[in-house]
């Protein structure tokens, strides 16, 4: 490895030696408020190396490119990792993701039965994320494939970290079907290799273009066919997009909270990167982007249509959210499927991607405080059914507040960015020539609201058997109004993350052409 | 084009509230309260007038306009920040800080969750602000939605009776109006003619607004059919009979300055709505244009105001009784509307003028009417009308301003409700004589309820059992200063319009011409 290579990998080695760190202060000290505290001001080193990274603060990464001759602006590791801006993008959404998460986590590392595993828990919260930072960052296959088993297997025992029946029960399934869907995705790369000799996404789109295509088949092969279902289902588990949701409500419900929280934003962003990157670099071409549009467009709708109507019936708040999650899943594939090559006039500039994005960070905020007031509540009243939320308002003011709008905003409520967010996500789709999805996505929005609202009648109008009252502690609440202020604050001012979406998707040239 | 003064009266309200809930601690924080969320209202009160008098009628057009194209940085998504008042919406900007002011000052007694109860009025102003001075669909509908959140919340929380069940029915009957209205909002953005959200044109900013881009042009969906959708949220909104069934529950229950606020602006809203977009949008459009359906808009505004003056005469609780009264008087509005006729030659503007002057002057009467109803309710704890009587003796102020509110609802000449009413039957009964003469009706139903509700409970005997009892009239006390502050706000414009009505007519009528193009 050159000095470049380090330069460019900064962020997520910083992030490894972290999770490193961490566990060393756990065996010396055994004192999880010391662990939570250098967890979450460590993080400030990758945060400011991908700050650096960003801006070019000590030096441009470009200058340094010219000095190693490397060809693509911040790419390492021989063009199998490139630490672009879209990358960059996502290295913030997720070390803004883990610093919740570990705020939100120090008072529940510090309980009695978590005590003997609190550096255990935090450390393998970053080494998946240092997986992550990787997989976001990854231009070749291998490098991938490899980066993903890195996120997924510290999640295995994060989820069976209790050792209850229910958290084995959780961390077996998603183990396997983890396996399952990697050996699958393993499947399609192969295929793809095999067809273009190459591993690397760019070099794939070219050859691809210089191939010979059959007529009427979609891809022009069947072998790339073939290969584009099978990676869109080895991604479709992390995404929870039906049909590979199976697991999302059980391991929600069983593995521990932060962790859920943890899996629903942060691994769900990182494989919507991937997936983007995957499409747009390898499979850009406007013919295939077209093919593999309606892939997504089916997939959407199959998935916003499943996960509303399975929320329906739930009477677990943390199935229910499982369900929602996936839900919102297929509202963020609205703008996948959105591609610039089904544009409808010249003035499309990547809406669909830049929703993809956008929607991404705002579902981010939001379903953390959402999340993080459903830890803060189940862990006094243990009990994670709805009528346990019955009567908060009364018991805690300031708790059910947050719910309330983190709740209204997954609705898709004006002024929150979940509302904004899906009017960027459906307006894009219309723009695509997918009317009929955006049709759908707002007939979903309705049945969506009937059970958010069940939710929020029970906090707000039931009386509660027990009237005693409670806070949370103050990082988790912390954690829980930094997260819905955002919600608020980019629901009222979109340009915030827009711009920032549309500079970190200006690298990808099938995007935005001409940039 | 920044102006800034748009944007800093939307959300200088908002900005109060959540800094006051957030800081506000300690043992006088409710007192704090109070009194920085009531000098918010005044001074964003005073941005209003701003507004108002900041307009420059020879120059006409849209101005003090707020534009932020980045809003959302997505040229294909064509929508952006865009605020700006024009003849039709510096009144109603003017109305919203009269009675956002009015209802906080009405507001002092409140002593239930009194930090929660500020956040919500404040953002309830900030929503109706937003409405009437956004100039980008989807910012209007924005804020046309988020009004809910507040509303609901003080419905529920600090409301009387069935304030769950109210809320929840004002809720789910503005929600569905509103869903019908995002659909067509979607059918005019995907068309291909159109695809812009721009409410109006603006030439100096080089945009071409819905109206000009909408004359003639292939539409997604038949026009008729988002007209209708258009006209059905607005409608739920205004109300119009037979989708008015949510506004008597949400007055009744809802906490005086909330009512206030219902009544005074929140239907304006719907007015508006129809004036700029029903109006706006729907006169040069291919295969259906509004004259099409003036006629029966006319008959559905003569049954709405003949049926909620029918209602209004058998209610028996005071604010039920001016909550079916609104309806009657909304009527007139729809009434108005309708002189557009059946082909632009035949539009009489004096009508559309009056629709306009009549949701002002709706806006201050009937705010002051709750008002009067909320200071005599807090005194005798009933509003039940067989109980009360003889009221003049012990609180002559409050009587004379009811009676004030009362002649004013009743079109009583040199009050402001005389003029617009005139307005628009004048207007009105050139294109449809029939309708206008059944609504003129009205005007009789109007002089009977008012009149005989005041003289059951202001004049007349005391009812002998079952009244109040003897110790409770006995020390039944007048309003006070305090209470006064906001009747005189809210009595003073009535006045001002019905013996000067140019000071707004002729701000209106540069709004509606230029509606008519």
């Amino acid at each position: 490895m050159t000095a470049h290579d380090y330069w460019v990998l900064s962020p997520a080695i910083a992030m490894a030696l972290l999770a490193l760190v961490t566990i060393s202060v756990d065996l010396v000290t055994r004192n999880m408020a010391k662990v939570s505290t250098v967890a979450f001001l460590g993080l400030s080193a990758p945060i400011i190396l991908t700050l650096n990274l960003w801006f070019g603060w000590f030096g441009d990464p470009a200058t340094a490119r010219e000095a190693t001759g490397v060809a693509e602006l911040g790419s390492a590791l021989f063009g199998s990792v490139e630490t672009d801006r879209f990358a960059l993008f996502f290295d913030f959404l997720l070390l803004t993701v883990t610093a919740g998460t570990i705020l939100a986590s120090a008072k529940y590392i510090a309980s009695d039965r978590m005590k003997d595993y609190g550096g255990e828990f935090v450390s393998l919260v970053l080494l998946s994320v240092t997986g992550m930072m990787i997989l976001v960052s990854a231009t070749e296959l291998i490098t991938i494939y490899v980066a993903l088993e890195l996120t997924a297997l510290p999640v295995v025992a994060l989820a069976a970290i209790h050792r209850t029946k229910q958290g084995v029960e959780a961390g077996t399934k998603f183990f396997v079907l983890s396996a399952i869907s990697s050996a699958i995705l393993l499947y399609g790369f192969a295929y793809i290799y095999g067809y273009t000799g190459s591993t690397h996404l760019d070099v794939i789109m070219n050859r691809l273009a210089v191939l010979p295509t059959e007529a009427g088949v979609p891809f022009g092969s069947y072998a790339v066919l073939l290969s584009v279902i099978m990676i869109v289902a080895g991604f479709g588990f992390k995404m929870a997009v039906v049909p590979w949701q199976m697991w999302v409500p059980d391991v929600y419900q069983g593995a521990p909270t932060p962790v859920a929280a943890f899996l629903s934003v942060a691994s769900k962003a990182a494989a919507f990167a991937v997936i983007m990157r995957i499409m747009y670099v390898a499979f850009g071409d406007p013919v295939l982007m077209q093919d593999w549009s309606g892939l997504f467009a089916i997939l959407a709708a199959v998935t916003m249509t499943v996960g509303n109507t399975l929320a329906l019936s739930q009477s677990n708040i943390k199935r229910l959210l499982g369900y929602s999650t996936i839900a919102q899943a297929g509202y963020i594939l609205v703008g996948v499927a959105s591609v610039p090559a089904n544009q409808v006039g010249a003035s499309f500039a990547g809406a669909g991607p830049q929703g993809v994005l956008y929607y991404l960070a705002g579902y981010a905020f939001t379903n953390l405080a959402v999340f993080f007031a459903v830890i803060a509540i189940t862990s006094r009243t243990n009990d994670d059914s709805i009528e346990g939320l019955n009567g908060l308002l009364k018991r805690s003011p300031l708790l059910a507040g947050l719910l309330v709008f983190g709740l209204l905003s997954l609705l898709g409520m004006p002024p929150t960015v979940g509302f904004m967010a899906k009017v960027v996500v459906f307006g894009s789709a219309i723009n695509a020539n997918l009317t009929w999805l955006a049709v759908i996505g707002v007939v979903n929005t309705v049945i969506a609201a009937y059970y958010y609202l069940r939710v929020i009648r029970a906090i707000v109008f039931e009386d509660a058997a027990d009237e005693s009252t409670f806070s949370a502690d103050k990082p988790l609440l912390a954690a829980a109004g930094v997260a819905a202020v955002g919600a608020g604050v980019f629901g009222l001012a979109p340009f915030l993350l827009l711009e920032f979406a549309e500079q970190a998707l200006s690298i990808i040239p099938a995007i935005i052409p001409g940039i | 084009m920044f102006d800034g003064l748009l944007t800093i009266t939307v959300f200088l309200p908002a900005a109060v509230a959540l800094l006051v809930t957030l800081f506000a601690r300690g043992e006088n924080a409710d007192q704090q309260i109070r009194w920085i969320s009531i000098g918010a209202t005044v001074v964003t009160f005073a941005l209003s007038v701003l507004v108002f008098v900041g307009y420059d009628q020879s120059a006409g057009g849209i101005q003090m306009i707020d534009h932020f194209e980045r809003w959302i940085p997505i040229d294909a998504l064509r929508s952006s920040y865009l605020l700006g008042v024009d003849g039709l919406s510096a009144p109603l900007v003017l109305l919203t800080g009269i009675l956002g002011m009015a209802a906080a000052l009405g507001s002092w007694r409140i002593k239930k969750r009194v930090r929660e109860y500020f956040l919500w009025l404040l953002l309830l102003e900030t929503a109706v602000f937003g409405v009437f001075v956004s100039l980008d669909l989807l910012l209007f509908f924005i804020f046309f939605e988020f009004e809910l959140i507040p509303m609901f919340m003080l419905i529920a929380i600090w409301g009387s009776g069935r304030p769950r069940y109210s809320a929840m029915k004002f809720v789910l009957f503005t929600l569905a109006g509103g869903a019908f209205m995002l659909v067509a909002i979607l059918a005019i953005y995907v068309s291909p003619d159109v695809n812009t959200l721009a409410m109006v044109s603006i030439p100096e900013l080089g945009i071409t607004g819905i109206p000009e881009l909408m004359a003639g042009a292939d539409l997604a969906a038949p026009a008729a059919l988002i007209f209708g959708f258009f006209f059905i949220a607005f409608a739920v909104k205004l109300p119009l009979w037979p989708v008015h069934s949510w506004l008597p529950d949400a007055h009744t229950d809802a906490p005086t300055a909330v009512s206030v606020m219902l009544a005074g602006v929140l239907l304006k809203m719907a007015g508006y709505g129809l004036l700029r977009i029903n109006l706006g949008f729907f006169q040069e459009t291919k295969g259906f244009t509004i004259h099409d359906v003036a006629g029966a808009m006319s008959i559905v505004a003569a049954i709405s105001v003949i049926y909620g003056g029918i209602i209004t005469i058998r209610q028996t609780d005071m604010k039920r009784l001016i909550a079916y009264s609104s309806i009657s008087h909304m009527g007139f509005v729809m009434l108005g509307v309708a002189a557009v006729g059946t082909s632009a030659a035949q539009t009489s503007a004096a009508g559309l003028n009056g629709a306009a002057l009549q949701m002002f002057t709706h806006g201050t009467i009937t705010g002051l009417a709750f008002l009067m109803v909320g200071l005599s309710y807090d005194r005798t704890h009933t509003r039940h009308i067989p109980h009360l009587g003889g009221l003049w003796k012990k609180m002559p102020l409050i009587a004379i301003f009811f009676l004030i509110a009362g002649f004013g609802s009743l079109g009583l000449p040199a009050l402001s409700g005389f003029v617009a009413e005139i307005m628009v039957f004048l207007g009105t009964f050139s294109v449809w004589p029939w309708a206008t003469g059944v609504a003129a009706f009205g005007v009789v139903l109007a002089a009977g309820y008012t009149l005989w509700m005041v003289q059951r409970v202001f004049f007349g005997e005391r009812p002998a059992t079952p009244g109040l009892s003897d110790e409770v009239y006995d020390n039944l006390t007048d309003a006070n200063w305090v209470d006064m502050i906001p009747v005189i706000a809210l009595a003073a414009p009535i006045f001002i319009v019905g013996i000067w009505p140019s000071v707004v007519t002729d701000m209106f009528d540069i709004g509606i011409q230029a509606v008519l193009r």
